[in-house]
């Protein structure tokens, strides 16, 4: 299935590339969409089952295929709502579609793979067919900001790859067939530390441009302010699920080995320093859209803090990306209508949000409430359980210094979301005001409802798939 | 006979760290194409034939050949002017350059496997922060892309340390190669070349917090 599903889905991408024709980009979208499902539903029956040789679906392959096939529904229907209001012409549409179902499909890839080099390839095709979508406005700014995220990537992808090399240099004995996970997590004792301590520092660094933390996270947050904003949803959930299941994969090698204690203070720096930066950026940021990136960013760095306290905190890590893929997402898409309106996304233009787009403010400000992690919010579960095993693991000083920083981070987030949603607009004409049809925010409505159910009141099979995720980690 | 090539390669990053004008680094990267032909045979001379020949074929026909000219190209068709210009001296460049490879030298030290040999780490290492370091310090956009070019070699000589037993490995490095040559030159410079008037690092400070 999975070679059907790549087959397919990249054939379609490229059908959708050469196409012109509205009726079929709509049915092949809704092909690609409908085959999405197909497959995650598969891999869900078939679980653990390796094909193709390098593709298993564990059990965290099949929780995140099963995010980005939730998320993607609203991705397309939302990537037409922004086209039909921009007039674009029919080529860039054309690249647009097909870079997105091209961008997926290889974030799906990038899911499944059980061997590091074949999720480095996948990790690399969705550079390039982001910056397709980075580019789709085609004006100075968007050319800087995909300039900048394919050259960081390209560093970041190289950074990963000389970890590969270290690591291929750590085995006892040579042979590419030693480099699937599961083969690693089987030698993790016998693998020598040197070079295992190198390949660490080298891989974790690589994939932070995915996952958005400090060191490499800056051109992540350019991508997402200047990708139209379906795009930018995309990148700052089911993307940045990328960059945590590679790390996560090595991560659980690396915690079988002598070097444990010290990947742990390795990943603690940089978890604590992306909040830091995070906390700083959000109270001076204009921005919304970058506001909500920075926002991803403090959510990666508190899934990493879940990773380093051990015990509980390895569940609700892999709880806390799945929920915030759900809520960052429904910002994105709710982030398009705010544009529609002000023609802005500078916080200085915006204002009375409530009077121009109830419905939209409604799902703002749950949204807002929901982002910082308040109840009903599945999120709140999640950092809860992060926090409580922090404080089990012995990092008091750590855990305060972090919850300082939330509560800066809220009070920032919430003054710019205040602002937009009742102070009014400066120099502002109302008579132009684009009238939003309500129905375009059902999906966030269930997506951020999907929130509350799989946080509050997760169902039996959601539990025993994050359990099984997190299985190999030490207890 | 590696140990030669080898130490060539690293004087060539001393040479590039005092380059004046973009058209030495492109030959400075030219010669390390050759360069790498040469390590890549004498250090893969037992893997299969059809992949030793793509392999070659890669360093001396896109490594040394290509890439120099298409980066040449596109110099000419964006009107680049010829200076590299650097924020920081030459002098004090040739000094970091020395001292990075001073210190990956000293670090070497702390390697104990005798499976790996320490030449191939030092010069890796060393290329890829001098790569860094070209990057950072000089204007234009197009140095960025130099730099990286360098970086690329550095990690296919780290490649070629354990090429012998894993020659997947030297084969996804090429594909990263081609991945950035092909991407970064040929589709962006050209879009830069279009849409920004003058092709400097200045030209990319709008985005910011």
């Amino acid at each position: 299935m999975t070679g059907i599903y790549l087959a397919g889905a990249f054939g379609l991408s490229a059908l959708l590339f050469f196409n012109r024709n509205k009726l079929t980009n709509y049915l092949l979208v809704s092909g690609f969409l409908l085959l999405q499902i197909a497959f995650a539903i598969y891999e869900y029956l078939h679980i653990n089952v390796t094909e193709l040789n390098y593709f298993c679906a564990d059990s965290l392959a099949v929780l995140l295929v099963m995010t980005l096939t939730i998320i993607s529904i609203p991705a397309m229907y939302h990537s037409y709502v922004y086209l039909s209001s921009k007039q674009d012409n029919p080529r860039h549409t054309a690249i647009y579609f097909a870079s997105m179902v091209a961008l997926l499909t290889s974030i799906n890839a990038a899911y499944l793979s059980n061997h590091i080099a074949v999720t480095w390839i996948f990790v690399e095709l969705t550079t390039l067919t982001a910056s397709a979508l980075i580019y789709h406005r085609r004006n100075n700014r968007s050319l800087e900001g995909t300039w900048k995220y394919v050259f960081v990537c390209a560093i970041s992808i190289t950074l990963v790859f000389i970890g590969i090399l270290f690591l291929s240099f750590s085995l006892p004995e040579g042979g590419a067939a030693d480099l699937p996970f599961s083969n690693l997590l089987k030698n993790a004792p016998d693998l020598n530390q040197f070079w295992l301590r190198l390949a660490f520092i080298f891989i974790f660094t690589g994939f932070t441009a995915k996952l958005g933390l400090v060191p490499m996270y800056t051109a992540g947050i350019d991508a997402k302010d200047k990708a139209p904003s379906p795009a930018g949803a995309l990148f700052s959930s089911v993307l940045m699920n990328v960059g945590f299941v590679a790390i996560f994969r090595f991560y659980t090698v690396v915690s079988h080995t002598s070097i444990h204690r010290w990947a742990n203070h390795v990943i603690l720096i940089a978890a604590l320093l992306s909040i830091f930066v995070a906390t700083v950026y959000m109270t001076k940021v204009k921005n919304i859209k970058r506001m909500f990136a920075y926002s991803s960013i403090e959510h990666s760095g508190i899934v990493m803090l879940g990773l380093v306290a051990g015990g509980l905190g390895y569940y609700a890590a892999v709880l806390h990306i799945i929920l915030h893929s759900f809520v960052k997402s429904s910002l994105f898409f709710q982030q398009g209508q705010i544009y529609r309106i002000y023609k802005s996304k500078s916080i200085y233009d915006v204002g009375s949000y409530i009077k121009y787009n109830p419905t939209g403010s409604i799902i703002m400000l749950l949204a807002f409430f929901f982002a910082t992690a308040m109840p009903p919010s599945g999120l709140f579960i999640s950092e809860f359980m992060i926090f409580s095993s922090l404080f089990k693991a012995n990092y008091l000083s750590l855990l305060i210094v972090v919850i300082l920083l939330l509560t800066v981070i809220i009070w920032a987030f919430g003054k710019n979301i205040f602002k937009l949603l009742f102070s009014s607009p400066v120099d502002f004409n109302e008579d132009k005001v684009e009238k939003i049809n309500p129905a375009e925010s059902i999906s966030q409505f269930i997506l951020l409802g999907l929130v509350v159910y799989l946080g509050l009141n997760p169902p039996q099979e959601f539990v025993t798939l994050i359990q099984e995720a997190v299985k190999n980690l030490p207890h | 006979m590696t140990n030669v090539l080898l130490i060539a390669f690293t004087i060539s990053l001393l040479y590039m760290g005092i380059a004046h004008r973009l058209l030495t680094y492109i030959k400075i990267l030219s010669f390390q194409g050759i360069l790498l032909f040469g390590i890549a045979f004498i250090q893969l001379i037992e893997i299969n034939a059809a992949n030793l020949t793509f392999v070659l074929f890669e360093t001396i026909v896109v490594k040394a050949i290509a890439i120099p000219l298409f980066v040449n190209h596109v110099m000419k068709r964006n009107r680049i002017t010829r200076d590299a210009e650097p924020y920081i001296p030459n002098f004090v460049s040739l000094i970091i350059i020395t001292i990075i490879i001073i210190t990956t030298f000293i670090l070497s030290n702390a390697i104990s496997d005798t499976r790996i040999s320490k030449i191939f780490f030092v010069v890796a290492i060393s290329t890829f922060f001098t790569g860094l370091y070209i990057i950072v310090t000089r204007k234009k956009i197009i140095t960025h892309v130099l730099g990286y070019l360098v970086i690329e070699n550095g990690v296919f000589i780290l490649s070629l340390a354990v090429g012998n037993e894993m020659p997947v490995l030297v084969n996804l490095g090429i594909l990263l190669d081609i991945f950035a040559s092909v991407f970064l030159l040929g589709i962006f410079v050209n879009r830069i070349g279009d849409v920004l008037k003058d092709v400097d690092v200045d030209q990319l400070k709008n985005l910011r917090d």
